[in-house]
């Protein structure tokens, strides 16, 4: 499967070209980057892992994306992303936030239903790479990709 | 039968103020062309068309009388009160510019008049009789000034915008949805498939429809039941966080109740309730999302009979105030391109209400007077009835990134299947995004840069193929007076 998590999901995976323009529109808003990552997509994970602090009183994209390419060398089978922070008034949050690698397999999630009275179903997300301990979800140890059935499909993938 | 003299040279002096009779609002003290309004006060632009004969002076000050303290005579009553403080004051009255007949009504209202945190003791001060006035042929509310010292009295959006979108883990695009159609007929097993293929093809939430509540063919609880097991397959087969708005509209407080409990047990980020279920029910409804930690989407079923018509009513703009004082998170309010009534300018106005923390006056956007949030967390507008894919530019362009644009039958009328026009969708709205990003002028790149995306992506060729050229280009009914003077 493909998580479609981040701004930029359902397009090919950006290239590095494209990075820089997303953080340079990042920066042209006053809107730090940072860098995070993680093997654990649960939906519900708010906090991955900071690739250092949010860089702030950045003017070149040059400089994050050298951090994006410090983590993906780090942790090629990880999740990475950029987030462009908002520190305005009425905001504060997340301004933009986009995937700039993923593992080469993707095993998804399963729903885990517990079933109660009155047809009632206790819903649970169960991430298939959690099985496995922290820093040995991704990379090779696992089998084949699992499809998701997709009818239409991502074609571009 | 109400009798309203005519102003006249004639005016009486104060001293004949406590005659008993029928005075001039003017001479009752309603009309003060002098008064400077406070910052505490509440103010009001009314459209005012006066009956044949009656000076505009004379309709404002009668709109401020019946609006506020007076009735249709002199009572002795008033001279128990310290009536000069719970008097509206008309302070302004100016012709609308080419128009006829029609002039907008400067008043200003003391806080005292009204209760803290009540929409319902707001409307019916401020709009409960006077609609009906005899001397005036039409009355439209156009605007509404709150004053920070009265919105600090209101909940306000039980989330707001940035709450919704930590929660969903969402930045930096507008969000997507639809309406599941056919709006009426379909089992809660067919019902809760049209969920499923929309939410795992791309879509962010699915929608009941306004009149979706519990019917002799689909009850609500099995509805419910049916659109939570597509929610929670649909995450699983994406790994994002996704809604279905479930409609707890119902007959009374305690049926609404249980169903939004229900659809909270069942792990439902949202659910939505109509405008016709009333102010106060709206105010508890939001009360209780904030308690229990759902977005409240509100529908705004019925709104059109009062604020389409231009000279009568009350006009979109003060509704969609009242609902953030009244604490929704989300309100339908207009797609400027769609199939509904939408005049681009009076449409940004609705979203400024919204959305801004605060905003100067500005006459362009109908917007007759600055408001002042003082931090009231923001409304998502949704842009709603007869958009698709190949309007994305457009979409983008009008409404921005806080929005949620949910294309209905652009998502199930797909011809390859829902998923795939929801995917149509989401491909449409990522790569308009990434275009913006990147300092392209997509409004005008907007055809161009889809073809492009459409290139790689299936789903969205045959959106752009089927409804590509499909368009409302229709004149709207309300429409602002003002035209900004080209440069």
């Amino acid at each position: 499967m493909r998580i479609t998590q981040g701004t930029f999901s359902f397009l090919p995976d950006l290239t590095d070209d494209e990075i820089t323009a997303q953080i340079a529109y990042a920066l042209e808003h006053g809107w730090p980057c940072s860098v995070e990552y993680t093997d654990d997509p649960h939906p519900r994970n708010t906090y991955w892992e900071m690739w250092g602090l949010p860089l702030f009183d950045l003017a070149d994209p040059a400089a994050v994306l050298d951090e994006v390419r410090a983590c993906r060398g780090e942790h090629p089978e990880h999740y990475v992303r950029v987030n462009a922070y908002d520190a305005s008034l009425g905001r504060q949050t997340v301004a933009l936030s986009f995937l700039v690698n993923r593992p080469s397999e993707e095993p998804g999630f399963r729903v885990d239903r517990q079933e109660g009275a009155d047809r009632r179903v206790t819903y649970s997300i169960h991430s298939y790479a959690t099985e496995r301990p922290a820093g040995a979800r991704y990379g090779g140890a696992r089998g084949g990709s699992r499809s998701n059935g997709h009818g239409s499909g991502h074609g571009q993938h | 039968m109400i009798v309203l003299r005519i102003v006249g040279p004639h005016a009486q002096a104060m001293a004949d103020r406590w005659s008993a009779g029928v005075i001039p609002y003017a001479e009752m003290g309603y009309w003060q062309p002098d008064y400077e309004p406070k910052d505490t006060d509440l103010l009001c632009a009314f459209r005012v068309t006066p009956q044949d004969g009656v000076p505009p002076e004379e309709a404002g000050a009668a709109v401020a009388g019946e609006s506020s303290t007076a009735t249709w005579t002199v009572v002795w009553t008033d001279r128990l009160t310290t009536f000069e403080h719970y008097q509206a004051k008309c302070y302004r009255v100016e012709p609308v510019p080419g128009v006829e007949g029609q002039w907008i009504a400067h008043i200003a209202y003391d806080l005292d008049l009204f209760e803290e945190g009540s929409i319902a003791n707001l409307t019916s001060s401020i709009i409960g009789n006077v609609f009906g006035f005899k001397p005036l042929k039409a009355l439209r509310l156009e605007d509404m000034r709150i004053p920070p010292h009265y919105v600090k009295t209101f909940q306000g959006p039980a989330h707001g915008i940035v709450t919704e979108r930590e929660y969903l883990n969402k930045f930096g695009r507008p969000l997507l949805g639809a309406t599941t159609k056919p709006k009426l007929g379909l089992s809660a097993r067919n019902y809760g498939r049209v969920v499923y293929e929309a939410l795992r093809g791309g879509l962010d939430f699915t929608k009941d429809d306004e009149n979706i509540n519990s019917q002799p063919f689909m009850r609500w609880r099995d509805r419910y039941l049916a659109c939570m097991e597509a929610v929670n397959r649909a995450q699983a087969e994406t790994g994002e966080v996704k809604g279905h708005y479930l409609n707890v509209t119902a007959a009374d407080m305690e049926d609404i109740y249980e169903r939004a409990e229900f659809a909270r047990d069942l792990g439902s980020v949202i659910v939505m309730v109509d405008l016709t279920v009333g102010y106060t029910a709206i105010q508890s409804l939001a009360k209780w999302a904030r308690r229990n930690g759902v977005i409240l989407h509100l529908h705004r079923a019925g709104h059109a009979t009062y604020t389409r018509q231009k000279n009568h009513g009350v006009s979109f703009r003060v509704i969609s105030k009242w609902m953030r004082l009244a604490g929704v998170d989300h309100i339908h309010a207009g797609t400027v391109v769609g199939k509904l009534e939408g005049d681009p300018a009076s449409v940004h106005g609705f979203y400024d209400v919204l959305r801004k923390g605060r905003y100067d006056a500005d006459p362009s956007k109908g917007l007759y007077f600055e408001q002042d949030w003082v931090s009231m967390p923001a409304v998502m507008p949704v842009a709603s009835g007869g958009i698709h894919a190949g309007q994305m530019h457009q979409l983008l362009h009008h409404l921005g990134e806080d929005t949620v644009l949910q294309f209905g039958g652009g998502t199930i009328g797909h011809p390859m299947g829902i998923a795939a026009g929801a995917e149509a969708n989401r491909v449409a709205v990522e790569s308009m995004i990434k275009a913006r990003n990147e300092g392209r002028d997509y409004l005008t790149e907007g055809p161009e840069i889809l073809r492009d995306a459409a290139k790689r992506n299936k789903p969205l060729d045959m959106a752009l193929s089927t409804w590509g050229d499909v368009t409302f280009d229709y004149a709207s009914t309300d429409t602002v007076d003002a035209t900004p003077t080209p440069a």
